[in-house]
């Protein structure tokens, strides 16, 4: 269904991902729909969707701690089914909530890692700073969690999940509840992660802005893959500039346009909104045909398309909208209590 | 950046990286403990008050049927079971913190057995309850307990039992409950009854049938009951007190050991880590 071998940066070498198939269902709710795809080894990776798209119980599934209902995966090589130890030592995880014990140190919460993960005792020390140096906490290694900014403790986490040099990393959600700031910081560490650990990093996300720093993205609407590609080539292949206008008579002014200028427009943001193949060179034109008997023109702005049309030109809906009429709440906190 | 210093390669799952799991687990538990100051404190105020406030204020209605024993040397046996028993609900109860709080998680994803996680949390409850324990042994003298390095010592490795036993109930139960206020509850609901049963506060012959078949049912009567002997062992008292205050447990009239009462208390634990064990590798 889609060609991943034309971007794939490491050809020769086997998948870090592979997913046939895969399939999840509560009761009679189908989470995922039988999704395939691969991740090359050292890509970054990621799916963007809605909450409740199917996003995280793929993660669960990747991770050995949800079953499969259907399909198959390998994670590093390994059956996530059948070779769930081999799975788990290749792996580091970073969840949407907080795993870290708030009343230990951060370098108690790190020793712990290493001691589960079988850590060579004579490495622990080396890699502990290492790691916390990377996300900037070598300072703060004595103090406990609890003391920590929310900020701080993801960056805690994925230190720790980098711990045991995990083949894949996965990130679920990792700066959802941050503040904007924050959520930058953490995505500086991320992309230095890709240059400085030999690392195929798959994460989930639901800011546009974000998925925008992954090699590859698939976005993911309902349980299913709706389109997977390079953000640039997805990007292309809606292939329009979108416009948007400030009326005081909206509905007039989307008919005025289909009369006019054959143009369908939709509401978006409580804008006006609507794609032509060159945005720059249609304005002037808009304003030279625009009736006087139609609504005057507050504002207009032109711009690139970014992700947030793609998705909304594949999946017919903006993310936002999506989350607001399938944002399952219920089934993430059913899939989370099943994950533990 | 030096990264190819600390590359690590996870080796594969042994004898030696399941025990190194256990410990580190078992070490987790000790040091959110040693962090817990008012923990230390609060679950021995229960103890101060059965032994000091009800024991010194029963001993004036007790003293007729006592035998000139002190009362509170009387009762001190099954207090020191029902703090220790306080302590090991406790200790288990961090699993249903850990629960709430997301660290289970990265418990249970980690390349180890879960009978490792299990056996490494039921050993940290123990350790714990045992060490609050100590604490309650010390204070023996105040109310009449002749210490000896031997009863010490005894009384040490029976406590250690039932908080064994205990813990892993514990660690049992939290598999299936989710709420901590619901844990709280089931520990009010499982420690207060099994020590006022258990014979803690009465000698356990000549009970009416139905409070004698509870008392032989109550798994904390198998604790109470031998330390309570090993104290008295201890006593100068009389033959006629001894049998009165210390009549042991006996099942169709038939006078239970002291080393099957302790069979009876450990094999219970041994039952209910396995359960527990079960449980946890279930809850994939």
């Amino acid at each position: 269904m889609f060609d991943t071998s034309a971007t794939d940066p490491s050809e020769g070498l086997p998948p870090a991902i592979s997913v046939r198939g895969l399939h999840k269902r509560f009761g009679d709710f189908e989470a995922v729909r039988g999704i395939d795809f691969e991740v090359a080894t050292g890509e970054t990776f990621g799916f963007l969707g809605p909450n409740g798209a199917g996003k995280s119980t793929t993660i669960n599934m990747l991770c050995t701690l949800m079953k499969p209902s259907g399909g198959a995966a390998t994670v590093a090589g390994h059956d996530v089914v059948r070779e769930r130890d081999e799975v788990r030592r290749n792996i580091g995880l970073v969840f949407q909530d907080t795993t870290l014990d708030g009343y230990l140190s951060a370098e108690q919460n790190l020793r712990l890692h290493a001691e589960l993960y079988g850590v060579p005792r004579e490495t622990v020390g080396p890699r502990m700073r290492q790691v916390m140096e990377m996300v900037g906490l070598w300072e703060r290694r004595a103090s406990l969690v609890n003391t920590f900014s929310g900020g701080m403790k993801r960056r805690l986490e994925i230190a720790r999940g980098l711990l045991h040099s995990p083949r894949v990393l996965f990130l679920d959600e990792p700066t959802i509840g941050l503040d904007p700031q924050t959520r930058s910081s953490i995505w500086n560490y991320i992309s230095q992660l890709g240059e400085a650990e030999d690392i195929t990093i798959f994460l989930t996300t639901h800011y546009m802005d974000e998925a925008e720093y992954c090699e590859r993205i698939a976005i993911m609407d309902q349980g299913a893959i709706i389109v997977l590609d390079t953000p640039e080539a997805l990007k292309e292949s809606v292939g329009q500039d979108r416009v948007q206008i400030h009326t005081d008579d909206d509905p007039s002014a989307i008919a005025a346009l289909r009369e006019r200028f054959g143009i369908e427009a939709k509401m978006s943001e409580e804008l006006v909104t609507f794609g032509v193949p060159l945005g720059e060179e249609f304005v002037p034109r808009l304003f030279d045909e625009w009736d006087p008997a139609h609504p005057p023109i507050k504002s207009v702005s032109v711009s690139r398309p970014s992700l947030d049309d793609v998705f909304m030109s594949y999946t017919g809906s903006t993310i936002r909208d999506a989350e607001s009429s399938g944002g399952n709440d219920h089934l993430r906190h059913v899939a989370r209590m099943m994950g533990s | 950046m030096a990264t190819a210093v600390a590359r690590v390669r996870v080796p594969a799952r042994t004898l030696h990286s399941e025990l190194r799991a256990i410990e580190s687990v078992w070490r987790r538990e000790l040091i959110r403990f040693s962090r817990d100051r008012l923990r230390l404190v609060t679950s021995l105020v229960q103890p101060f008050l059965f032994l000091f406030v009800l024991g010194t204020g029963l001993s004036r209605l007790a003293s007729s049927g006592t035998h000139g024993v002190n009362f509170r040397t009387f009762v001190y046996p099954g207090v020191l079971c029902m703090a220790v028993m306080f302590i090991a609900m406790f200790s288990a109860a961090s699993i249903v913190w850990d629960r709430e709080f997301g660290f289970l998680r990265e418990m249970m994803v980690a390349p180890v057995r879960r009978s490792s996680l299990v056996l490494g949390k039921c050993l940290g409850g123990t350790t714990v309850a045992a060490f609050e324990g100590a604490i309650v042994i010390a204070i023996g003298p105040l109310v009449g307990v002749p210490y000896t390095i031997a009863l010490v010592l005894e009384v040490f490795a029976l406590q250690l039992l039932l908080a064994f036993t205990i813990t892993a109930f514990g660690v049992m139960a939290a598999a299936r409950v989710a709420q901590m206020q619901s844990f709280m509850a089931l520990t009010q609901m499982v420690v207060l009854p099994m020590f006022f049963i258990s014979g803690a506060l009465f000698p356990v012959s000549g009970l009416p049938p139905w409070l004698a078949v509870l008392n032989r049912l109550d798994p904390l009567t198998y604790a109470v009951d031998p330390m309570r002997r090993l104290v008295f062992s201890h006593l100068d008292i009389s033959a006629a007190a001894r049998r009165a205050l210390d009549p042991g447990v006996t099942w169709w009239g038939w006078h239970v050991p002291t080393l099957l009462e302790a069979a009876v208390v450990a094999l219970l634990g041994l039952v209910m880590l396995f359960v527990a064990i079960l449980e946890f590798s279930r809850a994939e």
